[in-house]
């Protein structure tokens, strides 16, 4: 019994040191896709490699434009959310002058880029593992390679660049979205006007606040196409395997999104701590 | 080079691959000149599918040698492997159309990426593609308004779109009604005729096998059993080789001996 007791013991050491090394390995991998995306997209047209941008423009478009509605919609709830939890707490203190800054501090350091990331996530991460997982399933991903094609060229490197550029886009317009919430907040349950919740707004922010949301949303842009392109691309045979992918997907982008922005919100704590 | 690798298109030596800890192919060896047809014949997990994804370079061999046009495909880079692809057409077991484009665009796409061709001349050449595989005027259609014998015969097409010196064939009949896959043999026998094409065909379907072989070779559990031509082939006395020719069943007692055996010989093949 005891014996037992100990060789359990130890195998928890062992399971520890191998999900910590595939744990390493699977950062490792994402971090091959985006790398070599990346030399195809930068390094790629000085070697005589044509770049088709139209496969960025429509993955663009699905990934951004069509997110709008959506992002729009989330964000614009809860900045009102965010302003009512915070008139709560403030009306109390008499300062319901300071909704506008809290509202718009929290939207624009956390709220805003994280709602977009898990919005993007849920509508775009999913569909990259799905659509990378069916090409491997139905053997168009071989066909690719078999035709001289690099799949990473063709699947990946387009879905980089469109999210990249797309994501601290719709996050933006998630950041004015949510100011617009708690705006209409601002004037129907404080004293204030449009003008002057926007004027406060503005007064109690820094370019600072802005900058440190977008870049956070550009990290989250490489997680989540990494994420489901990798786990597209660790589809096995059947059906059934891109349904697990997918939702591997979804789940590990999301535990990673929170990862990153926890590590680079106390970052950005630690280098300015103004 | 090795020798006779001149006129061989495709030269395999002591070719090894394994999935993993489990090897596949246990070291084969064998050619295919230029301009004929080899059948790679076997049942269902004999290895014949792996190998022809090893020739294509789909999967690296653990060792030995795969040698295309003068070339030994297991040392080369993937870079380098592009380039023998560009001169290699692919049919694959389920077409593997990308699904997002017409059967137009499917056939373009290798002659957009790969050549500085204008599009006008593609345009032609994807209707010449498709009228030799008899789907002239389908251009516009997508993958899945096609039937299953029409989507392999696109499949061909585009296999056939930069002109390939040679070309492979995964099942081409697989999950095909008899009349449909006759015509598929049939479009096979045309090429053949037509461009002196080298071409290596995988299936388990007899019937084809015979009609459209110059030589076959004959793929047992990672090992070739029998290779020869048609006639070879027919008067065999492998056992295996006539088992699978005379649509003879495996006896259930037998089955779980050769099983048996199929463990431990595999530790010895991976032990020596």
């Amino acid at each position: 019994m005891a014996l037992r007791v100990t060789s359990k013991i130890a195998s928890v050491s062992g399971l520890v040191g191998s999900w910590t090394l595939s744990g390493f390995a699977y950062i490792g991998d994402l971090a091959t896709l985006a790398g070599q995306s990346a030399h195809i997209t930068l390094v790629g047209p000085f070697q005589g490699r044509r770049l088709r941008p139209q496969r960025a423009i429509h993955q663009a478009m699905a990934v951004g434009v069509e997110a709008i509605p959506i992002v729009s919609l989330i964000t614009f709830f809860v900045g009102l959310i965010m302003a009512l939890q915070s008139a709560y707490e403030l009306r109390r203190l008499g300062a319901m002058q300071l909704v506008a800054g809290t509202v718009a501090i929290s939207i624009l350091r956390e709220l805003g880029p994280l709602l977009t990331a898990i919005v993007v996530i849920g509508r775009s991460g999913s569909a990259f593992a799905a659509e990378i997982g069916t090409k491997k399933v139905t053997e168009e991903v071989d066909a690719l390679r078999t035709m001289a094609f690099d799949p990473v060229a063709f699947l990946v490197a387009p879905k980089f660049l469109a999210m990249l550029v797309m994501l601290p886009c719709l996050t933006v317009w998630a950041d004015f979205m949510g100011i617009v919430g708690g705006c209409v907040f601002g004037v129907t349950g404080a004293d204030f006007t449009i003008s002057s919740y926007f004027q406060a707004t503005r007064d109690s922010i820094l370019a600072r606040d802005i900058y440190t949301g977008l870049i956070k949303s550009a990290l989250f842009a490489l997680v989540i196409t990494a994420v489901g392109c990798k786990e597209g691309f660790s589809t096995g045979a059947g059906a059934e395997e891109v349904g697990r992918s997918t939702t591997a997907a979804v789940v590990t982008s999301i535990a990673l999104v929170i990862v990153v922005d926890l590590v680079f919100t106390s970052l950005f704590y630690f280098i300015n701590p103004t | 080079m090795t020798d006779g690798v001149g006129e061989a298109a495709i030269s395999v030596v002591n070719l090894r691959v394994s999935y993993g800890e489990r090897e596949i192919i246990h070291g084969i060896t064998f050619d295919v000149r230029k301009g004929e047809t080899v059948v790679i014949l076997g049942g269902s997990g004999s290895g014949k599918s792996t190998l022809l994804r090893t020739l294509v370079g789909l999967e690296r061999p653990t060792s030995g040698e795969v040698w295309i046009q003068g070339v030994n495909t297991a040392e080369i880079s993937e870079r380098e492997m592009d380039e023998i692809r560009k001169k290699m057409g692919m049919s694959f077991q389920g077409s593997a159309l990308f699904g997002s484009m017409t059967v137009g665009e499917n056939v373009a796409l290798p002659l957009r990426e790969h050549t500085s061709l204008e599009d006008s001349t593609i345009e032609i050449m994807v209707r010449i593609k498709l009228g030799q595989v008899g789907l002239s005027n389908f251009e516009d259609y997508m993958p899945s308004e096609l039937s299953g014998g029409m989507k392999k015969r696109a499949a061909v097409a585009r296999a056939l779109a930069m002109d390939p010196e040679i070309l492979f064939f995964d099942e081409p009949s697989a999950g095909l009604d008899p009349i449909i896959a006759a015509g598929l043999d049939e479009l096979i026998l045309n090429l053949k005729k037509a461009y002196a094409i080298t071409i290596v065909v995988v299936t388990h379907e007899l019937a084809s096998a015979f009609l459209i072989a110059d030589r076959m070779v004959y793929v047992d559990r990672g090992h070739i059993v029998a290779l020869g031509t048609k006639e070879e082939f027919q008067a065999s006395t492998h056992p295996r080789v006539r088992q699978f020719l005379d649509r003879v069943p495996e006896p259930e007692v037998i089955e779980e001996l050769d099983y048996l055996q199929m463990l431990t010989g595999d530790r010895k093949t991976m032990k020596g």
